[in-house]
């Protein structure tokens, strides 16, 4: 596998400039030759397939849910970060590029973090125009508020509802293109393999996928010149995150196994901010957002008898003196307080609640506490800032935030890795991108609140459009027939493994499966790990995975609507991906951001980065089912940054 | 929160859930039993409790639509004793939770019944038509990259948050199912509302009305009125004010096109 990342040369500030200037175009007339497929209709897909159309390409677009607005980028609540600077606290392209550099601890590529930050500016603009009501003064400017792991207020939000306005934005972009004819959109069509068919110079080329329509379980192919994969994180793989229910690792993972690397599984997030698990027959878990830490403050008691007390509800939070809390973010970290970023908030969390003092019935909960916020600005003004999000505890927890603190948990939250990309977005298949969470290039090893949907965006509406462009024009129009022999073999694959669902005499469910995974991952490649405990996990793993095709049951016909073999489909491929995950994290021999090797840290708890060994991606390359994938490595060089301890305090 | 020793035992329940194996097939209420809920479930985490339980049976599990689980995708489309997202006011069916139920109680499960939501099998219902009226004109006509600076035009927080309040629809279809017309009314208000009172929006104001009405229409949602079911059942409790603004902007752009054609 060769991994070329194409970074433009030239000095930080100046190639994305200069490969714009650069890029080869393809001439209008002929952008309607050329045929574009875009799996996912979140952030990124929906952007991309908008502005691809607008620019006058055919674009056919995927969605498994029943209309391309559901996608779960529709969830982000707090905000969108961009280096405008209209709050004048200093702001600046190049402050947003290093707290991005810096909030990944040092594991992303300068580059395109740079590029990113770059185009945040232009994100708001395209929103604003597109009618996306952010919150504003009453002077009629735009409003900002803090995110974690940032000096500056540069998060703008719409309520507590920011990635479903955004996202509401693009699909009223792509819903335009789709009434001019210019997108066709598959909504409840679900991407079960990519096809490659090799170019004049022999070497396999992403020209289709083979989707499944969900409501007829027709198998189709669909030939393009090009495949973009905005196809999302792979969270679920530890069963309970807060994912939707539907996302899923398929897409890439079917990319993986058609030669695309797959680069740091490892890097998962997981949000401090979390509403407590309630019991198993929980199905998900929901974020508070981060955005509350500009006012709730997080503690647990300083004494563990304290705890149980609490825990076993003979006092309440409000009981407990001040002297008697320990308001840990803002005594370990006073600098940032309780805005220290996502992955040390979560540890922090962890740690309180391993020494016994966790406050929720199963031990597993610190206070997120308003009651100061409420005494220093009233009620009012928190339930306008957050009104929805107090409703939304209330209706889980039956608990109310404004009388009582929330209880919350760190919970898996996003997936920072993914498959790898050069500059381009492009994989190192040909013709294969990969957008928005979908790809492993700007968050590094941890993401910092307010960034993906900056992320998501930046990489369709400001990014692809240039650099598939230059793809094209240097490849050439000419999707292959879905006759070629590549279609007819991948669709017959896809064909027969829904058969083997349906015919396999099993007992168990795909969900009971799932969940055993999941409760797998969590303990072995959680918020930490150690080498003991992954080689444990790819112990299980594979024997799980055995029994599952041994004994999973799929009921009902494929020709039908059937919830349950799309479940063992996905289930299928995370049962396979889980063990790249911990083989990864084995393999990362040091804590960095969201990975954190208990083997690695100093005295004060804090991760300990081995930048001798580990300055660099982790690319799995694909060997077959029955083979160890095989490791590559693509150096990070900072040239603009100096690698520096990460600190907080 | 309950601790979960105090409901170990959880509810006993009686469902009675709308079965129709494809859209052309007849559909019918069946009943099950179902035991040990967790009070602190959701409702559609009891209704995984009872496809686990249909599936160690070998009986077809019930196809319902639902993913975010957490009230804004509004994937999520269950009449629950003949209220769409059932009882609790400004929920939606993933938020409403188990302990708004009593032991031994009797829940009727049904999709939402609209002529233009044909059922495409047990609780799944084909909501594209709402897809279709957004294309019409639910949009404002912007290419990417042509905007001008966020901050050129000042808009006065009372608007922003007006328009705010129309855009927190969730385009779930559960005011549709409430109205005895079967109207799309506010669907189509939020939107246009949204979007008209903002100073991007003005210049489609007039096509944007007359196009998303012309589409509703063709649809075959029904009239509006004024029931006001819809914003009953409203999970984000969008106002029937948007419905008061649509009709204004539609009466004026109807007017305006009488004279000189805008759409």
């Amino acid at each position: 596998m060769k991994l070329d990342a194409k970074i433009p040369a030239g000095p930080l500030a100046e190639k994305w400039d200069r490969y714009k200037a650069g890029a080869k175009l393809v001439n209008p007339a002929n952008r309607r030759k050329y045929h574009v497929i875009v799996v996912g209709s979140g952030l990124a897909g929906s952007s991309a397939a908008a502005t691809l159309a607008e620019l006058g390409y055919r674009v056919s677009c995927f969605c498994y849910q029943d209309s391309p607005r559901r996608a779960h980028s529709i969830a982000a609540q707090g905000g969108i970060n961009a280096a405008k600077n209209y709050q004048n606290d200093g702001d600046s392209v190049h402050r947003l590029f290093y707290d991005t550099i810096k909030g990944g601890d040092f594991r992303s590529r300068e580059a395109n973090v740079h590029r990113l930050a770059q185009v945040s500016v232009n994100i708001i603009d395209q929103c604003v125009a597109q009618g996306v009501p952010f919150a504003r003064e009453y002077g009629g400017l735009l409003d900002n508020r803090s995110f974690g792991g940032a000096q500056v207020s540069r998060t703008f939000y719409a309520r507590g509802q920011t990635g479903q306005q955004l996202l509401l934005g693009a699909y009223s972009s792509l819903s335009r293109q789709i009434g001019l004819g210019q997108v066709t959109m598959y909504n409840r069509h679900e991407m079960l393999d990519l096809v490659l068919v090799p170019g004049a110079d022999g070497v396999p080329q992403a020209k289709g996928i083979i989707a499944r329509n969900l409501v007829t379980g027709a198998i189709e192919s669909y030939s393009g010149d090009a495949v973009l994969l905005c196809t999302g994180g792979y969270g679920n793989v530890f069963y309970l995150s807060t994912n939707a229910q539907g996302c899923n690792v398929s897409a890439i993972w079917r990319a993986f196994k058609r030669g695309a690397g797959l680069a740091n599984p490892c890097y998962t997030q997981i949000h401090p901010t979390c509403i407590p698990v309630h019991g198993e027959q929980q199905s998900k878990l929901t974020l508070m957002s981060e955005s509350l830490r500009n006012h709730g403050r997080v503690w647990v008691p300083k004494a563990k008898d304290v705890a149980a007390k609490l825990r076993s509800r003979q006092i309440k939070a409000a009981d407990v003196a001040d002297a008697d809390r320990d308001y840990y973010l803002e005594r370990k970290y006073p600098s940032f307080g309780n805005l220290a970023p996502r992955d040390i908030s979560s540890r922090a969390a962890k740690e309180a609640c391993d020494d016994g003092r966790g406050v929720a019935s199963s031990g597993q909960g610190v206070y997120l506490d308003f009651t100061d916020a409420i005494k220093r600005l009233g009620a009012d003004k928190i339930k306008e800032l957050y009104g929805n999000l107090f409703d939304m505890y209330e209706r889980i927890t039956g608990e109310n935030a404004y009388r009582a603190p929330m209880m919350i948990y760190p919970a898996v939250h996003y997936t920072m890795g993914g498959l790898w990309v050069d500059y381009n977005l492009m994989s190192n298949v040909p013709g294969l991108f990969v957008l928005g969470e979908a790809n492993f290039s700007d968050h590094g090893a941890n993401r910092l609140g307010a960034s993906a949907l900056m992320q998501g965006l930046a990489d369709g509406y400001f990014v692809i459009p240039y650099t598939l462009g230059d793809y094209l024009a240097k490849t050439g129009f000419g999707a292959p027939s879905t006759a070629h022999d590549a279609f007819k073999a991948a669709q017959a694959a896809v064909t027969a493994r829904v058969q083997k669902f349906l015919s396999n005499p099993g007992k168990e469910s795909a969900r009971s499966f799932h969940h055993r995974l999941g409760k797998i991952m969590w303990e072995y490649c959680g918020m930490a790990r150690s080498a003991a405990g992954l080689q444990k996990a790819l112990q299980l793993i594979p024997e799980l995975r055995a029994e599952f095709w041994a004994n999973v049951r799929v009921p009902g016909e494929g020709g039908a609507l059937n919830a349950e073999l799309e479940r063992a489909g996905r289930v299928a491929d995370f049962l396979e991906f889980g063990e790249l995950l911990c083989r990864d994290a084995l393999d990362r021999d040091e804590s960095c951001g969201g990975h954190f090797r208990v083997e690695h840290q100093d005295a004060e708890g804090e991760a300990v980065r081995d930048d001798e060994h580990f300055s660099n991606v982790s690319v799995w390359e694909h060997q077959g089912d029955h083979q160890p994938p095989v490791k590559h490595t693509e150096p990070l060089i900072y040239e603009e940054v100096h690698l520096a301890k990460r600190s907080y305090k | 929160m309950s601790s979960p020793s105090a409901h170990s035992a959880g509810l006993h329940l009686t469902l009675r859930v709308w079965r129709q194996p494809s859209a052309a097939a007849e559909g019918k209420l069946v009943e099950y039993k179902l035991d040990h809920v967790s009070p602190d479930s959701s409702f559609l985490e009891m209704m995984d409790l009872l496809n686990e339980q249909l599936i160690a049976k070998g009986e077809p599990p019930v196809e319902f639509d639902h993913d975010c689980r957490e009230g804004i995708c509004g994937m999520c489309s269950m009449t629950i004793n003949g209220i769409p997202h059932g009882p609790e006011r400004g929920t939606t069916t993933c938020q409403l939770h188990m302990r708004h139920f009593k032991d031994g109680e009797t829940i009727t499960i049904e999709p939402w019944r609209a002529k233009p939501f044909p059922v495409v099998r047990d609780l799944v219902v084909d909501r594209s038509s709402f897809d279709r009226i957004t294309q019409a004109g639910g949009f404002i006509s912007v290419r990417t990259g042509s905007a001008p600076d966020a901050n050129e035009i000042a808009i006065s927080k009372q608007v922003a948050d007006y328009a705010m309040d129309a855009a927190a629809c969730i385009g779930c279809g559960a005011c549709v199912a409430a109205c005895p017309n079967g109207s799309a009314m506010l669907y189509v208000a939020a939107k246009v509302s949204h979007l008209n009172a903002l100073p991007q929006g003005q210049p489609e104001k007039d096509r944007r009305a007359l196009s998303m009405v012309r589409v509703m229409d063709a649809a075959g949602f029904g009239n509006c009125s004024n029931y006001a079911e819809c914003s009953a059942v409203c999970p984000k409790e969008i106002s029937l004010d948007h419905i008061a603004h649509l009709n204004r902007d539609y009466l004026v752009a109807s007017v305006k096109n009488f004279f000189s054609k805008v759409e």
